[in-house]
């Protein structure tokens, strides 16, 4: 009989050794004469245990991990195939404490199912969004979106609803979806995750998007960084056209809608919305002024929806299940769950999806289990590169989009970095700085100028010169760039320099405040 | 080892013809021929501006603004190694410098023999098994001093 083995095909995993784990296993099996069919799924995120080798066995999968190549004679000896005993084995994956904590909606499918075959997404509930918003029709589609309370994953957390009201109004010969999966930030992989373990979701999300703002065509603009991802996703944008899923008339419905994906260039500005527009136009990867929103004139000057990966993947559940049933989970104004990603030097690093509310202690050490190094945590960026770096002493913080900015810290893109105690925050700053003066488009001066002078500020702080004075300008410089910066990247590189700055003073040559250490 | 081929107007323009069809062709033109030669020659910027009907100085304008287009072939072989906040938590900051030394040269740079081009990275979503880098397009993560001497000697062959 066929033994069926699942070896992950995520980047990550791949990045751990899993093609040459999947080459051991092959050449183990032939030479036991034991038939073997190997799935390549996504990955659960536990990715400290990837490769995460799973076996169907008559009482589930089993799961073996972290596999390297050299483990597995010893597997085949143990009885693997059989969920024999060894020291890789976790037993049953979903029962495993980090999965068993977590509400999955977003990531529900990834790890479990082939990503590659559209019979399997079906299987698991897939295209049941789908189904339920053509009975709905447009108004319909929006007004299930705006009772999920659902807002924009990327970062900015406007609400998602409006935004496809905005265009679904606006009158327009050609609409578009585009999909924001530039996903930049340092300390996030979500939207890769999803890409290479469950496309079909996304171009499911991006349909009903569509649908409801009378768009007939979508662009998945994502990093040359992701080539795993953009291999799964255009893999699967062919499949679900062959499938009658993408083109005209969709499942048999009056709506077409099909979808392209493009690859950006290393450029971290085209994270930005109108940035990324400007690049899949064909342009410069330079900000735009807003208004006009690009909900009014957005791609090629037409109405346009831009979300991020996770905010399209939400879609299908909150139409399958109900927007009251994904708002029954979160805190105050947010709204449903958040895959948060947890790297860094962290012990069990992964991606972790919960409804709001969590706070980062938890995460950071309960869930994540500490630093990888074993020595005390120090602080944690959440956010990306632009976002705070919170100290221990605020771990109590509540994962929530107002909770968050309160403490001048922002959720982002659901990424946390921790960091041990050998952390050098003053080089943390410079290094905020020094990114967005490598990544600015250059189209507004606090960001292109302001960058470039805190680089040069933080260079002599750090050398000890004239510090306090220097300190100060700093501050002001931050404060410019805070307030006059065009986009979010000018905008929001103040976050980790003023609160390395502010929490960790001592570093940085000047005397702790009193506020500081509450 | 990816392998490119040497500089033909008429190959540049089979490549770039086959994307005109798409709205918003030049990134895709772009990434196609630096696919093809392993750069993005600046013969080509002409060819590109014609067939978009744009002027030089704008397809000029995007070549440059975009980190991965590169104006020269790389090294034989390309590392990158990553330098984002993830990787320099668990100690990317000391293995580029390690890179740095045993190649010696610095991130940016080629070596000598022109064998290995060394170029930082800003992040290839691999942040909870940091630290990671890119040879020539093959993803590794958990990268420590023996598994980038490996990845180098690699390179370096």
């Amino acid at each position: 009989m066929t033994i069926r083995i699942y070896v992950p095909k995520d980047a990550c995993a791949i990045a751990c050794g899993a093609d040459e784990v999947v080459e051991a296993i092959q050449a183990a099996a032939l030479a036991a004469r034991q038939p073997v069919e190997i799935i390549r799924n996504g990955s659960r995120g536990m990715l400290w245990l990837e490769p995460l080798v799973e076996v169907v066995t008559a009482e589930g999968r089993i799961g073996y991990g972290p596999v390297g190549a050299d483990d597995v004679a010893s597997l085949f000896a143990a009885g693997f195939l059989d969920g024999g005993a060894h020291e890789l084995r976790i037993g049953k994956p979903e029962e495993h404490p980090f999965m068993a904590r977590q509400t999955r909606l977003t990531f529900a499918r990834c790890g479990i199912i082939d990503p590659a075959s559209y019979a399997d997404y079906r299987a698991h509930g897939g295209y049941k969004g789908l189904e339920r918003a053509l009975t709905l029709g447009p108004a319909g589609i929006i007004e299930e979106v705006k009772k999920s309370g659902l807002r924009g994953r990327g970062g900015a957390g406007f609400p998602t609803a409006i935004k496809w009201k905005t265009v679904a109004d606006a009158q327009a010969d050609r609409k578009y979806i585009v999909c924001n999966a530039d996903e930049g930030d340092s300390g996030t992989f979500a939207d890769r995750m999803i890409m290479e373990g469950d496309p079909f979701e996304l171009i499911e999300g991006m349909t009903i998007a569509g649908i409801a703002v009378g768009a007939t065509k979508g662009y998945v603009y994502t990093r040359s960084e992701y080539p795993h991802a953009i291999w799964a996703m255009e893999k699967a944008v062919e499949v679900a056209r062959a499938n009658g899923m993408l083109g005209a008339n969709i499942g048999g419905s009056p709506y077409s809608f099909d979808m392209e994906v493009r690859m950006g260039a290393g450029a971290y500005v085209c994270g930005e919305e109108t940035a990324l527009l400007d690049s899949l136009e064909g342009k410069r990867g330079t900000v735009r002024a807003k208004p006009p929103l690009p909900a009014h004139k957005g791609l090629f000057q037409k109405p346009t929806v831009i979300n991020n990966v996770l905010s399209l993947t939400a879609v299908p559940h909150i139409l399958a299940d109900g927007g009251e049933f994904y708002a029954n989970f979160g805190m105050g104004r947010s709204r449903g769950t958040m895959p948060i990603q947890i790297a860094g030097n962290v012990k069990f690093g992964g991606l972790f999806e919960t409804a709001f509310g969590i706070t980062l202690g938890e995460l950071v050490n309960e869930i994540g289990g500490g630093t990888a190094t074993g020595k005390p945590v120090k602080a944690a960026q959440v956010g990306g590169p632009l976002g705070a770096y919170v100290p221990t002493w605020q771990f109590d913080l509540p994962f929530d989009y107002e909770a968050f900015a309160a403490k001048d810290a922002l959720i982002g893109h659901g990424g946390i970095v921790v960091f041990d105690e050998n952390a050098d925050m003053k080089k943390m700053a410079r290094f905020a700085m020094e990114f967005c003066s490598v990544e600015s488009c250059g189209k507004c001066t606090p960001c292109r100028i302001g960058s470039t002078r805190g680089v040069e500020l933080m260079d002599r702080i750090i050398a000890g010169e004239r510090v306090e004075a220097n300190l100060a300008t700093l501050t002001d410089l931050c404060q410019t760039m805070k307030l006059g910066s065009l986009c979010a990247l000018g905008g929001f590189t103040p976050y980790p320099v003023l609160s390395a700055m502010n929490h960790f003073p001592e570093e940085f040559g000047a005397p702790r405040r009193l506020e500081a250490a509450e | 080892m990816p392998h490119y081929e040497p500089w033909s107007e008429e190959r540049a323009r089979t490549v770039i013809e086959e994307f005109s069809h798409l709205e918003g062709p030049l990134m895709p033109m772009l990434h196609a021929v630096q696919e093809t030669f392993g750069y993005v020659p600046d013969a080509v910027v002409p060819m590109l501006a014609e067939t978009l009907n744009v002027s030089r100085a704008e397809v000029h304008g995007v070549v440059t603004f975009y980190h991965d287009f590169r104006h020269e072939p790389a090294g034989r072989h390309v590392l990158k190694i990553c330098r984002a906040e993830a990787c320099q938590a668990a100690g990317g900051d000391a293995l580029t410098a390690h890179a740095e030394h045993r190649l010696g040269c610095k991130l940016g740079e080629t070596t000598a023999d022109g064998r290995v081009t060394v170029e930082p990275i800003y992040c290839l979503g691999l942040c909870a098994t940091a630290p990671s880098a890119m040879l020539d397009g093959k993803i590794v993560a958990r990268l420590n001093e023996r598994r980038l001497d490996a990845l180098i000697s690699e390179a370096q062959s």
